[in-house]
C-alpha cells in the first residue's frame, strides 16, 4: 500500500487503503506493507498501525508526491519484494503513477477499482466504468498486480489503527537530474466563500443547464442559509470559480445539508460530498449515480424545481415569522 | 514546437448504455461515440500552444465510429494534420491502445520530432491503466498528469506544467522536452466549430492513414475482463415522487423536521 500524504499530513484515502488491504491481508494470510516516500517519514510511520510494516523510502526528492519519481523510486522495491498487489489511492497527486509503476516492473495494471475481494482465492477487482454507469469485474493477473483505488473503498476509520509496527527505513538512490521537477505549489485564491465551513450547500452540476439560472440556485442556497458550489462542469464553463468547485479536483465538503440540483454523481463529484449529513439530489434521470449516495431524490427538471422549492420554503418562513 | 495531440472515441454516457450479449462490454452497435471530454481539452491547450509559440499540432487517434467527424473538427479548429491508425481492432483496451499508438510513433519519420505529446488524463473507459503514462513508458519520455496549463520553452526545451491538487491547491512543474502530459482541463473551454467551418474541413482536408504495426510479442500484462453489469441497484435514495410542488412540500417537511431550515 503506498500512502499518500499531502503537505505533511497522511491523506484520509491512505486509511481508506490500510482499510480494504488489513482486510485482504487477513483474508489470505497474508502480509500488509505500508510504503512512506518522502524524508523524515518515520515520524508518520505510527500512523499506519493497520499495516504489518512501514517501509520509509527516505530521499529529499520523494517530499513532494511526482507520479514519475515515485514509480522510479518504488519500482525496484516492489520488484524486489514480489507482494501479490500494490495498492494505489487514486487522487489527483497519485492520478498515472499505477501505470507508471505497472509497466516498469512488467506487471498488470487495474484502475479505478470501487473494491477489492478473495473470490474462491483469487483477486478480483470491481471497477467503476462510463461514469459510474457500468461496473467491470477483473481477475487480477499475478504474481504482482499494480490496483488503482477509488476513493470511498472503506470508511477511513477503518483504517486508523495505531498499533506500533515494525518500520524499515530503506535509503533510495534517484538520477541526479529528475526530468520531472517539482517548483512550488500555489495557493487558492481566497477571499470567497469558503464551501468547507457551510451549513447548507446547494450545488449544481449540468443538468443546470445555463449560467443564467444561477440566481435561482443562489437564491435557494440564501433561503437555507448557505452557499451555492458546482461539480466540475459548471466551473469549467465559467458559470462559477474554483473556488466554489466540490470533487476530486476541488473540495471535499462535509455540510448538514447538501443539495444537489442537476448533478450525475460521477465518482469525481461524490467523493467530495459523500460525507455530508443530509444529501438530497434532483435529477431528470432516475438511474442516475447520485441517486445511490442521496438520501433523498427527486426525479426532476431542476428548472422547475428550483422555483417550486423556493416558494415552498418561502411560505413556510412568512407563516413562521406571522405565527 | 511540433505538438501531437492524442484523441479516443468513447461512448456517450448520456444516452441508455446497452450490453453486449458476452456480458464484457458495451454494445458497439447501440452506443454513439464521441470524442472523450479530456481529449477535447488536450486538443484546445494545444491549440493555444501553436498560437503562442507557433509549430504544427498532429491530431493523431486508432480507428473507431464516428472519428472521422471528430478529426476534421480539429483540423477546423486550427489543427495541421490529422492522422488515423487503421487495423487495431473495435474498442481495444487502453494498454493495447497504447502500444499500436506507441510503435506507429517509433516507426513513422512523418511523425517526428514531436516535442509534446497531450492526451486527456483519463478517459471513461480506462480499465488497465491511463493512455499518458502507458505512452511515456513506452516511449521513454517524461510523464506528468492532471495538468491545466501549460507554457513552453523552446530554446530551452523545457515545459512548465500546471496541475491540480487536492483543496484547490496547484503545483508548477518543470519537465524536459519532449514529455507526455495528461491533461485534466486547457485554460480556456474547448472552441467551437460552425457546421460551416466543418464542412468545409470536410470537403478541402485530408485525413491520413496509417496501418497498425502486426500484433507481436509487445503485448503488456493484462488483467482478464470477467463481466461488465449496472451496478445493484443499491439505490440508497428514497424517492419523493409527485408534481414540484409536492415534492418542494415534502421537501421542507423533512428538512423542518431535521432543523435544516
Amino acid at each position: 500500500m503506498v500512502a499518500e500524504q499531502w503537505r505533511g499530513g497522511i491523506s484520509e484515502v491512505t486509511h481508506e487503503a490500510l482499510a480494504l488491504g488489513r482486510e485482504l491481508a487477513d483474508a489470505s494470510h497474508a502480509k500488509l506493507t505500508a510504503v512512506l516516500l518522502g524524508s523524515g517519514g518515520g515520524d508518520r510511520a505510527e500512523l499506519l498501525g493497520d499495516a504489518d510494516l512501514v517501509l520509509c523510502l527516505d530521499h529529499p526528492s520523494l517530499d513532494e508526491f511526482v507520479p514519475a519519481v515515485y514509480a522510479e523510486a518504488l519500482s525496484p522495491l516492489v520488484a524486489g519484494r514480489e507482494p501479490r498487489c500494490v495498492l494505489i489511492p487514486l487522487t489527483n497527486l497519485s492520478m498515472g503513477l499505477e501505470t507508471l509503476l505497472s509497466v516498469r516492473i512488467g506487471a498488470p495494471a487495474v484502475t479505478f477499482c470501487r473494491d477489492l475481494q478473495i473470490v474462491d482465492g483469487r483477486l478480483q477487482a470491481r471497477c467503476v466504468v462510463y461514469g459510474g454507469k457500468l461496473e467491470a469485474t477483473l481477475q487480477v493477473s499475478g504474481p504482482t498486480a499494480v490496483l488503482g483505488l477509488l476513493p470511498g473503498v472503506r470508511p477511513a476509520a477503518a483504517g486508523t489503527g495505531t498499533r506500533k509496527v515494525e518500520v524499515e527505513v530503506i535509503p533510495v538512490s534517484l538520477p541526479e537530474a529528475l526530468k520531472v521537477r517539482f517548483k512550488e505549489h500555489v495557493e487558492p485564491e481566497a477571499g470567497d466563500v469558503d464551501i468547507t465551513h457551510q451549513d447548507a450547500l446547494v450545488a449544481v452540476g449540468r443538468g443546470l443547464m445555463d449560467e443564467e439560472n444561477l440566481p435561482a440556485a443562489e437564491e435557494l442556497a440564501k433561503l437555507l442559509g448557505g452557499a451555492v458550489c458546482g461539480s466540475r462542469p459548471t466551473i469549467d464553463q465559467g458559470w462559477l470559480p474554483l473556488s466554489r468547485q466540490v470533487g476530486k479536483s476541488g473540495y471535499t465538503v462535509k455540510p448538514k445539508l447538501y443539495l444537489a440540483l442537476g448533478i450525475s454523481g460521477a465518482p469525481e463529484h461524490t467523493e467530495g460530498m459523500r460525507g455530508a449529513g443530509l444529501i438530497v439530489a434532483v435529477n431528470m434521470d432516475r438511474q442516475a449515480p447520485i441517486f445511490q449516495v442521496a438520501h433523498y431524490g427527486i426525479v426532476a427538471d431542476v428548472l422547475d424545481l428550483m422555483p417550486a422549492l423556493a416558494a415552498a420554503i418561502e411560505s413556510r418562513k412568512d407563516a413562521a415569522g406571522h405565527g | 514546437m511540433d505538438i501531437l495531440v492524442v484523441l479516443k472515441m468513447v461512448p456517450d454516457i448520456v444516452e441508455e448504455l446497452t450490453l453486449a450479449a458476452d456480458g464484457t462490454g458495451l454494445d458497439r452497435d447501440q452506443v454513439r461515440m464521441i470524442l472523450s471530454e479530456l481529449d477535447d481539452r488536450a486538443l484546445e491547450e494545444a491549440l493555444l500552444l501553436k498560437e503562442r509559440h507557433g509549430g504544427n499540432v498532429t491530431a493523431l487517434a486508432l480507428d473507431a465510429p464516428d472519428l472521422d467527424e471528430a478529426l476534421f473538427a480539429a483540423l477546423a479548429k486550427g489543427a495541421d494534420r490529422a492522422v488515423k491508425v487503421t487495423g487495431a481492432g473495435e474498442g481495444p483496451s487502453t494498454r493495447r491502445a497504447a502500444t499500436v499508438l506507441g510503435q506507429v510513433l517509433e516507426r513513422e519519420e512523418s511523425l517526428k520530432p514531436v516535442d509534446l505529446i497531450l492526451t486527456g488524463v483519463q478517459a471513461i473507459d480506462d480499465l488497465d491503466g491511463l493512455l499518458a503514462p502507458l505512452l511515456a513508458s513506452l516511449l521513454g519520455l517524461p510523464f506528468l498528469g492532471v495538468v491545466i496549463q501549460v507554457s513552453v520553452d523552446g530554446s530551452a526545451r523545457k515545459a512548465m506544467a500546471t496541475k491540480e491538487c487536492p483543496n484547490g491547491f496547484q503545483a508548477r512543474f518543470e519537465v524536459d522536452l519532449p514529455a507526455v502530459l495528461g491533461i485534466q482541463s486547457a485554460e480556456k473551454t474547448p472552441r467551437y466549430v460552425p457546421v460551416g467551418k466543418l464542412r468545409a474541413a470536410m470537403k478541402s482536408r485530408t485525413i491520413e492513414l496509417l496501418p497498425a504495426s502486426p500484433a507481436g510479442e509487445a503485448a503488456l500484462a493484462a488483467s482478464e475482463l470477467l463481466e461488465m453489469e449496472k451496478p445493484e441497484e443499491a439505490v440508497q435514495a428514497e424517492f419523493l415522487e409527485g408534481s414540484p410542488e409536492e415534492v418542494s412540500e415534502k421537501l421542507c417537511e423533512i428538512l423542518s423536521g431535521r432543523s435544516l431550515m
